[in-house]
């Protein structure tokens, strides 16, 4: 186990340097105007090379590079180009954002998803049964802008004009002022990432559970003189939840995309929000910084994710 | 009265294909401490009569009666069932490498169950858990206890299985199959436990199985299936050395004996359930077989007015006649 978690680590480690590397590259590939932005229309060429001094920009790429990672080691990712605010600082502001958006959104779709698959899977071909599956298709195929927007638009926009402002039109409220406030700017933010995925997740569980339900030890289980609710959860979710975690795992890079569109849609000053701006602008300091928090939070995420893939089947702990 | 008492069981599953008539009005019963052996070929319904039985069959149209310990298990709720599936009947199914669940350590399944019916502390039923494994024969079984299920042999699963299956002292085992997916050597452990423990506890025990050699060893009574039909019941040795219904002769015949004598297995396949032959569902492959047996269904009758010994046959049950009738056909056929 502790072997395992060193070489996760490890490779975590390695794939994180690369995505710095690539990011850094690609950057440079394009021709950067960030002087010219600074500077303005009218700029002479001794003052967009005095930005580029001051920016550090004229100095050769590898010096860059070198500069930025051994300053990243010590926790400082240096400052924004166009207000010299600390990268950290920024990240700071936006993160608990996106993270609330994303483990919230997770939550939902996992529980919504994996609780309507059980249901489904228990009663086959029942009504509950049927007009699950159709629910799921409709959000299955439903692009999360879509999504977003009809959101807005009928409960925001639509029940606003009637005279019912239960939801805000967008931006955010921290946890600090209260679970309520936070709650109701999130909610339709959460149900835009989660209900699209909750469709895959009814699916998958659905079939999951089915197959499950089919095993041996399953009879075993009710020959036990087991109650149903425990055969159904601690005996057959448990397995059926393999398949499930491991697509967990595949989605988690996904979720990275769906917070970045739900962020512009529902104006919240998150990562995603932050780094398309940063993009914009080619704020070269804030687009790695946000690259390699989000990267380190899908790694570590994946890693939590083998972890309980060893936790649900004791066949794999010992590799 | 008797243990268990099954009357015309009735067990049929609605399919894409049409109904399929898995168990088509079986009667028996079980006496306390006693062993009923129940025998027929692959698809005959053993298992799913007896399954039926605890209402482990989902999706099945189930008529009869089966009277357990003076409760019809068949009219039971839900919750009345839950009660006898473990202290009232315990069950070990054939294949012990899938029956066990692969998530959890074999001793935690064992306390599940007794905690599901007892309220004992998690110290008493993990003591219980570690008594069974070791009176069914597992070594170190305090160590063992709390192994995963894939860390033990196919052999030592199914004690395991028999452990569960007799931690909470049942009236009734049914053990559908027990040793058809273990060796030999293995088989002969499993059933010793099994008979071992029979003894200690007085437990009655309905025993499924294709192997004869397995009845021989352990039955009082045989049961005979065909195509979801009981066709004939009797006392061990009558079964052996008395077969009336020509398909538990055709059984026997199939046995390898030690005289050296050929093996007569039975010929034609078991027939369809979904559309059974008219008359005794055997008679298309009976070699005794004459006009009344595809019209008409015999009903099971005492062989030489011994009600323990029926069989569902036209032939004479005159066990004389029927005896000069085999040797006949023997001769015709040898010539
Ligand atoms: N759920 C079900 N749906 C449809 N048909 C079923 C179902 N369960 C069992 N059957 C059918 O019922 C018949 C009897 O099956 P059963 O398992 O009782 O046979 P068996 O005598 O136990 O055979 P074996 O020795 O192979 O275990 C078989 O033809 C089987 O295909
Ligand atoms: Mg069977």
């Amino acid at each position: 186990m502790l072997r395992f978690l060193v070489v996760r680590t490890l490779t975590g480690l390695f794939v994180l340097w690369v995505i710095s590397v690539a990011v850094f590259v690609l950057f440079f590939v394009a021709p950067s105007n960030v002087a010219h932005t600074l500077a303005g229309r009218q700029a002479t060429p001794e003052t967009i090379a005095l930005i580029n001094h001051r920016l550090g920009l004229d100095r050769p790429l590898w010096r860059q590079y070198l500069d930025f990672l051994t300053n990243a080691l010590h926790g400082d990712l240096g400052y924004d180009y166009y207000h010299q605010q600390p990268v950290t600082t920024i990240i700071g502001q936006a993160f608990p954002i996106t993270f609330s958006l994303a483990i919230g959104a997770a939550i939902i779709w996992l529980v919504l998803g994996v609780y309507n698959g059980v249901v489904s899977a228990t009663h086959p071909r029942s009504l509950r049964d049927r007009s699950l599956t159709v629910t799921s298709l409709v959000f299955y195929s439903m692009p999360s802008f879509v999504l977003g927007l009809g959101a807005l638009y009928f409960l925001y926009y639509k029940l606003t004009l009637s005279g019912h402002t239960w939801f805000p039109a967008g931006g955010y409220a921290p946890l600090s002022e209260g679970i309520g406030p936070w709650t109701r700017h999130l909610i339709l933010p959460w149900l835009t990432i989660a209900l699209v995925s909750a469709a895959t997740y009814t699916r998958l569980s659905r079939a999951s559970m089915l197959d499950v339900l089919g095993e041996d030890y399953i009879r075993t289980a009710e020959a036990k003189g087991l109650g149903q609710r425990r055969v159904t959860y601690r005996h057959a979710l448990r397995s059926a939840l393999t398949p499930v975690v491991t697509q967990f795992g595949i989605d988690l890079g996904q979720l990275v995309g769906g917070v970045v569109i739900t962020e512009q849609i529902f104006s919240l000053p998150g990562l995603g929000k932050t780094a398309v701006n940063a993009i914009t602008q080619q704020d070269l300091p804030v687009i790695i910084g946000i690259v390699l928090v989000a990267s380190t939070a899908v790694v570590l995420a994946n890693i939590l994710v083998d972890l309980c893939y060893a936790f649900l089947d004791p066949r794999v702990r010992l590799t | 009265m008797a243990l268990l008492e099954v009357e015309d069981l009735r067990v049929s599953f609605p399919t894409d294909d049409g109904v399929v008539q898995a168990v088509r009005g079986v009667s028996f019963q079980v006496d306390r401490g006693e062993t009923l052996g129940l025998v027929g070929e692959s698809g005959s319904g053993k298992s799913v009569a007896t399954q039926t039985i605890t209402g482990l069959t989902r999706g099945a149209d189930v008529h009869g009666r089966a009277v357990f310990d003076g409760r019809d298990l068949l009219q039971a709720t839900a919750s009345e069932l839950r009660e006898v599936r473990g202290p009232g009947i315990g069950m070990i199914f054939q294949d012990p490498l899938t029956s066990l669940h692969p998530a959890y350590r074999v001793g935690w399944q064992i306390e599940e169950m007794i905690r599901a019916h007892q309220a004992v502390s998690r110290a008493q039923s993990r003591r219980r858990a570690v008594e069974m494994l070791g009176l069914v024969g597992i070594p170190h079984a305090a160590e063992r206890v709390d192994d995963y299920p894939h860390q033990f042999s196919g052999g030592m699963r199914q004690r395991v299985m028999i452990a569960m299956a007799m931690a909470l002292d049942p009236s009734l085992l049914i053990a559908d199959e027990p040793t058809t997916a273990l060796d030999v050597t293995v088989q002969a452990q499993v059933l010793q436990v099994m008979q071992r423990l029979q003894s200690d506890f007085g437990t009655a025990i309905i025993m499924i199985t294709h192997d004869l050699g397995v009845v021989a060893e352990m039955a009082d009574r045989v049961a005979v299936m065909y195509a979801g039909r009981l066709m004939e019941r009797a006392p061990r040795r009558d079964a052996f050395y008395r077969p009336h219904h020509p398909y538990t002769e055709g059984l026997f015949d199939s046995l390898p004996t030690r005289g050296g004598q050929r093996l007569t297995p039975i010929v034609g396949t078991p027939p369809s359930l979904i559309h059974p032959p008219s008359g005794c569902p055997f008679h298309p492959r009976c070699r005794y077989a004459f006009d009344a047996c595809a019209t008409d269904v015999p009903a099971l009758e005492p062989v030489d007015g011994n009600p323990a010994h029926v069989s569902a046959c036209w032939l004479s049950h005159d066990s004389s006649l029927r005896e000069r009738l085999r040797r006949a056909m023997k001769a015709a056929s040898s010539s």
